[in-house]
């Protein structure tokens, strides 16, 4: 073998490790929850403002509190079908320790080992905070379980193979908030809220070639991944709402101009306005100070 | 002869998807019915959030008319062949023709909540706010599923 070929082979191996190694499941830190205990009564609140049940819920009953999943979520990478999440413990997530549980949100790792795919929002909850976690474990393992089996994502070649997601999080699960400046407790407050719960640029911030959000387009709008219309940009410059506008929306549904909220955001509303008050003026606040 | 027919044939079939009815006045029906609503909303809105006076009078006609809106036989406005697949300029989805009952029975459910918001706008704003809240549930669950993204 020549010199060359020996090292082209080299350094392809050494390559592909690297991507083996950069593209390995992470796991969350066991010792973060360690000596916290759950509170189900809060974990709900935790529940509503994370918006679980929003694309969890029953598909065919719309139950809220039956995580059996069911509801396709189109993108253009192909079809998601949003899991069981129930208490079930061979369907759902019944038996699942608290370690697995923040992996999966914090990590987007299952209890196997596998890469979830983003349509998951854990570059969103991985912000959360571990007491938050246990707590909604707790509150979660209150709700009753679902036997029904988990339908397979319809996910053409190549975004079926699970590892390369270990890049893409390389490129788009990041530690940091988009908004890195926040005077005063309620902006911070509003941050976690729209940041880490309630995953708001999921659907409001739009998405680059390989579907990672677009920062520097943070809540300015986004195509509809039905590819049908637009989701609308809530800065403070495309929207301009006031601070009680904006919390009024998210406790009644109610636009300024009396219209009301329709399709996916629907649901988000219903959660919303069974957060306390303060935490509708927090997101507000937070929306306020956009640029 | 044959091309001349092949070309009639031809723009027939073109001519098909063009065909869907005139659907305009159920849909300016439509549409005037929401803004009516959207209007007295704001009246009655308004003074839940206490950007207006509580004016028992205003507040009785505004829920008077929502009331009113509710009586309006609604397949009669949401013609078959009227959905946005069909024609141009309209939100509703063909998912309202497929669950004939349930669109019936939601609209039914606005109509219970405004007639609750009647018995409310003549004691005050605080009967109002949860009378508020559940016309606002009561458009947000229709919307939901048969109500298209702008």
């Amino acid at each position: 073998m020549s010199k060359l070929l020996k090292t082209a082979a080299i350094l392809a191996i050494l390559g592909g490790g690297t991507a083996w190694w950069l593209s390995r499941p992470i796991h969350a830190d066991p010792s973060d929850f360690e000596g916290l205990t759950g509170d189900a009564t809060h974990g709900e609140q935790v529940f509503l403002a994370a918006g679980c049940a929003s694309c969890h819920m029953n598909e065919e009953t719309k139950e809220k509190t039956v995580l059996t999943g069911g509801m396709e979520l189109p993108s253009p990478f192909g079809s998601f079908v949003v899991p069981n999440i129930s208490t079930d413990p061979e369907h759902g997530i019944g038996g699942w320790t608290v370690t697995e549980f923040a992996t999966a949100l914090q990590k987007g790792v299952s209890p196997k080992g596998q890469h979830y795919y983003p349509a998951f929002p854990y570059t969103s909850y991985t912000h959360m905070a571990a007491q938050d976690i246990v707590d909604l474990k707790a509150y979660m393992d209150t709700l009753p379980a679902s036997s029904q089996e988990n339908a397979d994502h319809d996910m053409p070649f190549p975004f079926n193979i699970r590892r390369s997601l270990g890049l893409w999080k390389q490129l788009y699960l990041k530690d940091s908030y988009v908004v890195t400046n926040t005077p005063g407790s309620e902006i911070e407050r509003g941050r976690y809220l729209v940041e880490a719960m309630g995953h708001c640029g999921e659907c409001h911030t739009p998405r680059d070639q390989f579907g990672g959000l677009d920062r520097s387009a943070w809540l300015q709008g986004a195509p509809n991944p039905s590819g049908k219309g637009e989701i609308p940009g809530i800065t403070r410059g495309i929207l301009n709402w006031s601070k009680e506008d904006i919390a009024y929306y998210l406790s009644s549904g109610f636009t300024p101009d009396y219209d009301s909220a329709g399709g996916h955001m629907a649901l988000v509303i219903e959660n919303t306005s069974k957060l306390p008050d303060e935490d509708r003026d927090a997101i507000a606040a937070y929306l306020l100070a956009l640029p | 002869m044959k091309t001349l027919l092949t070309t009639i044939a031809l723009s027939a079939t073109l001519a098909l998807p063009a065909a869907a009815q005139d659907m305009s006045a159920q849909l300016k029906a439509r549409q005037g019915q929401f803004r009516i609503m959207a209007l007295n909303l704001g009246v009655l809105g308004d003074m839940v959030k206490g950007a207006t006076e509580y004016d028992a009078t205003a507040a009785q006609a505004a829920a008077e008319s929502l009331v009113g809106i509710s009586m309006v036989h609604q397949p009669t406005l949401f013609a078959e062949g009227s959905d946005e697949m069909s024609v141009d300029g309209t939100r509703a989805l063909p998912a309202i023709w497929e669950n004939p009952d349930d669109f019936a029975a939601k609209w039914a459910a606005f109509g219970e909540v405004a007639a609750q918001m009647q018995t409310a706008a003549a004691t005050g704003t605080d009967a109002m706010g949860p009378a508020m809240g559940a016309l606002g549930g009561a458009c947000k669950s229709c919307h939901e599923t048969y109500r298209a993204p702008q």
